[in-house]
């Protein structure tokens, strides 16, 4: 939480209110109690109120970025935290507390003042059993329709037998059309399609070439990612769960979600030699990733294995190489450890340094390629500019972020807004496109490639100049780590795909009460009927690979 | 198959009916989905048609048509498994097809999940006989990492016969490339997986054995839905 002015804007010298007891004096008589979270402070409201509190610290104190909406039930009730902040200063937080009561968890929904709040909601009712008054659409998003029981809450039989259906989908908008002659069709896409990058089921109604309505149907891969952190104790089981969230080779940026959470929960410090490496690593996994989000995009456009998609391959491969002399692994890295990192650079230093010079060399030839193939191709311009548009104010109502929010002019990276690692240290800029489309998202994300190699490049300079005898990789951490009770944190990272934020309950236990992962691909794919709505079916193809979800986030 | 909810792994076979499995099991020795309509037509002259299965076979694990199919992590592995540098086409096994009816094996490259289970069994009943399918990565043996997972399905074997099993998290190029060389070889040798018990099979929902679940769920349900019933007690 910091406690400095936010810039003033236009001129105008505004003040908005950060400290807790500003916030509190804004509020007035909605808080009925205050909490202090580790990363902001907390304010608990009562059920009916979350509408008018939400409006009041969104309009008047500028927290227009509900990040996250975190469920759990406790002993004596149920809670629902919603994490709220600002796009223009990330450092400003606050955290709004619902608690509901055990025998009739009910609070209101906070979806009319932010759209985003939809799904979390509906996870949240999903998974924990939280109903929400005033959604417009609550039912169940990542489990089938016929599953018993919440699996989060506390008394959930995991033993229960469960009957899942293998049933025609119907179209919604088939009672519209009756007595017209125009009738709508309605499409399924997916949850096997080449286009819908992995298991995705996009249920799409038609009217002719246009598309009428649009409802991405998620929880394909709902591999109980949260249950899994929930079972397992901070100091080294949790750590290779990341790797597999977002598995489109960001690795690294997962790992330091959590390692981030839980060093601030735990205060542990961490080396800057560590740090260094961390932050080298970490741009490496952001090139490997665009580099995929990329090649699939034009294979989404093209629609075969074309040139593009093996170049990107190809380059993937060079980094995975450097990747894998780091450690140890193509794709499941394993690499951080709280406070540190696992092992040192590989010997002999000079070798590797070697082969990443040798890549970042290469690199602005084959991004001219690429720039060559896919950004000046009249075709490709043709399908991308102005298709899938997304307006700012959509995008951050939406809780977008990542290349697909820096596509709509929306500046904001947490890299330097809210620094960690050695960002801060280092030259480098954050990527805007103004154009709101396909293209733009595009166009990001290949010169965010070249951002990262400029850190890279920076770090290879630091590291290659470290002192031997200063190479600490990791700092003393106890072999046990048991937070105390009841501390609660969320904190975020810039992921691949945007930010990626950690909530952790500590229950003064080694494992956490309640982990709950706010994924960015969950909520920028929620903008996808948005952009395509009106918009022809390829082009809503198109939107959906300009997005860049990897299913394995969006469903965790 | 509701007699048998309370033994998740039934060995013997005689007890177990199921469509796949059943085409699967008739006969002895090499499996006889292969050539069926050329048996038929050259009747009994055993020296042709033992050359001409071996020919047949042969001609088969040569050219294989895979399903492009990607479910989670390992699927990204997969990918670079066909294109550069690791080119699966090279062994002859890298056109990937969009489509179950074109294609002969498919990579099951994942963790299956309640929700998706019935609908990879679709996808497998869509291809045409002979087919092959081979299973990347720990998720698909056990369940992997996820395996106490509520939601997820303790292997692909649960769901679908398996011919070939690649282990790792994720298998390494190479290593698919091996398991892929292997089922070649097998198929070039006339053999597929025997089939053991595929707990969770696409039923009607009037077919189920009443219980509670069932019954907490005829209203939602229609009778003649296809639907998958999951005892996870009896998982392993
Ligand atoms: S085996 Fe490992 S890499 Fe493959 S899908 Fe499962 S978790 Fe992902």
């Amino acid at each position: 939480m910091s406690l400095e002015e936010p810039e003033p804007e236009d001129g105008a010298v505004e003040v908005l209110p950060t400290a807790g007891d500003e916030i509190a004096e804004l509020l007035g008589d909605l808080v009925v109690d205050r909490e202090e979270h580790v990363n902001a402070p907390g304010f608990v409201i009562r059920p009916d109120a979350v509408q008018e509190t939400l409006t009041r610290l969104r309009d008047e104190a500028g927290f227009d970025h509900l990040s996250c909406v975190t469920a759990e039930e406790r002993e004596d009730r149920y809670e629902s935290i919603y994490h709220l902040t600002s796009f223009d200063d990330r450092q400003r937080e606050v955290s709004v507390v619902v608690p509901a009561p055990k025998d009739d968890p009910v609070s209101e929904s906070a979806e009319p003042v932010f759209r985003t709040a939809d799904w979390h909601e509906r996870e949240a009712y999903d998974l924990i059993g939280v109903e929400y008054d005033d959604h417009p659409d609550l039912r169940r998003i990542l489990l089938p329709d016929t599953w018993q029981g919440h699996p989060l809450s506390e008394n959930y039989d995991q033993d229960r037998p469960q009957i899942v259906t293998l049933s025609e989908w119907e179209n919604p908008l088939a009672e519209d059309h009756r007595e017209e002659e125009g009738d709508t069709m309605y499409v399924n896409i997916g949850p096997h399609h080449p286009a819908t990058h992995g298991v995705l089921h996009v249920k799409t109604v038609l009217d002719g070439e246009q598309v009428a309505d649009v409802d991405p149907d998620i929880g394909y891969l709902h591999r109980c990612e949260e249950q899994m952190c929930q079972t397992k104790t901070y100091r080294h089981q949790i750590m290779p769960y990341p790797d597999r969230w977002d598995y489109a080779s960001s690795g690294l940026l997962n790992e330091w979600a959590y390692a981030r959470a839980a060093e601030d929960l735990n205060d542990i410090d961490v080396p800057e030699y560590a740090q260094i490496i961390r932050t080298m690593g970490a741009e490496f996994c952001r090139i490997a990733s665009h580099m995929l989000a990329v090649g699939t995009f034009a294979l989404d456009v093209y629609g075969d294995f074309t040139a593009i998609f093996m170049y990107a391959m190809r380059d993937r491969e060079k980094v995975q190489k450097v990747l894998e002399d780091l450690t140890g692994q193509r794709m499941m890295f394993n690499y951080f450890r709280l406070g540190g990192v696992v092992w040192d650079l590989p010997e002999p230093r000079e070798e590797f340094f070697e082969t990443i010079r040798d890549f970042l060399d290469d690199l602005p030839e084959a991004l001219e390629e690429y720039h060559d193939l896919i950004t000046s191709n009249e075709i490709l311009q043709a399908r991308t500019i102005d298709t899938g548009v997304l307006p700012p104010e959509v995008a951050k109502s939406y809780g977008a972020t990542g290349p697909v929010a820096r596509g709509s002019g929306i500046d904001y990276d947490l890299r330097r807004d809210d620094p960690y690692g050695y960002y801060d240290e280092l030259e480098w800029d954050v990527i805007t496109e103004d154009g709101c489309d396909n293209f733009s998202r595009l166009l990001v994300r290949l010169r965010e490639v070249e951002e990262s190699a400029k850190i890279i490049e920076q770090c290879v300079d630091l590291l290659e100049d470290w002192p031997e005898e200063e190479r600490t990789i990791q700092s003393n951490v106890p072999r046990t780590l048991r937070p105390e009770d009841d501390t609660e944190i969320y904190r975020a990272v810039e992921a691949a795909k945007g930010e990626l934020g950690i909530y952790i309950r500590a229950d003064g236990t080694e494992k956490p009460g309640r982990f709950k992962i706010r994924s960015p691909c969950f909520s920028n794919l929620q903008t996808l009927p948005e952009m395509s709505a009106g918009e022809y079916i390829p082009d809503m193809v198109a939107s959906l690979g300009s997005l860049d979800i990897v299913l394995g986030e969006v469903d965790r | 198959m509701s007699s048998e909810r309370d033994k998740p792994f039934v060995t013997d076979d005689t007890q177990v009916q199921t469509a796949t499995r059943d085409a699967r099991m008739t006969g002895s020795g090499a499996d006889n989905r292969f050539n069926s309509k050329l048996r038929e037509a050259f009747g009994s002259s055993p020296f042709i048609l033992t050359k001409f299965d071996q020919f047949m076979n042969w001609v088969r694990g040569s050219s294989m048509f895979m399903l492009q199919f990607g479910i989670a992590c390992c699927s990204i592995e997969m990918m670079h498994t066909y294109s550069v540098k690791h080119d699966l086409d090279r062994f002859a096994a890298g056109v990937p097809r969009a489509s179950p009816r074109q294609a002969d094996v498919i990579i099951v490259p994942g963790t299956i999940v309640s929700k998706f289970a019935p609908r990879m069994k679709r996808v497998y009943d869509q291809m045409p006989e002979p087919k092959f399918v081979v299973g990347m990565g720990s998720c698909t043996i056990s369940g992997g990492p996820f395996q106490e997972g509520y939601n997820v399905i303790k292997g692909a074997e649960e769901v679908i016969p398996v011919d070939i099993h690649v282990p790792g998290c994720p298998p390494r190029p190479e290593a698919l490339i091996y398991g892929v060389a292997k089922l070649q070889q097998r198929i070039a040798e006339g053999e597929s997986s025997p089939v053991t018990v595929k707990p969770y099979e696409l039923e009607q929902f009037d077919d189920l054995e009443r219980d509670e679940v069932v019954d907490k769920l005829a209203e939602q349900i229609d009778e003649e839905d296809l639907v998958m019933r999951y005892n996870w007690a009896d998982s392993p």
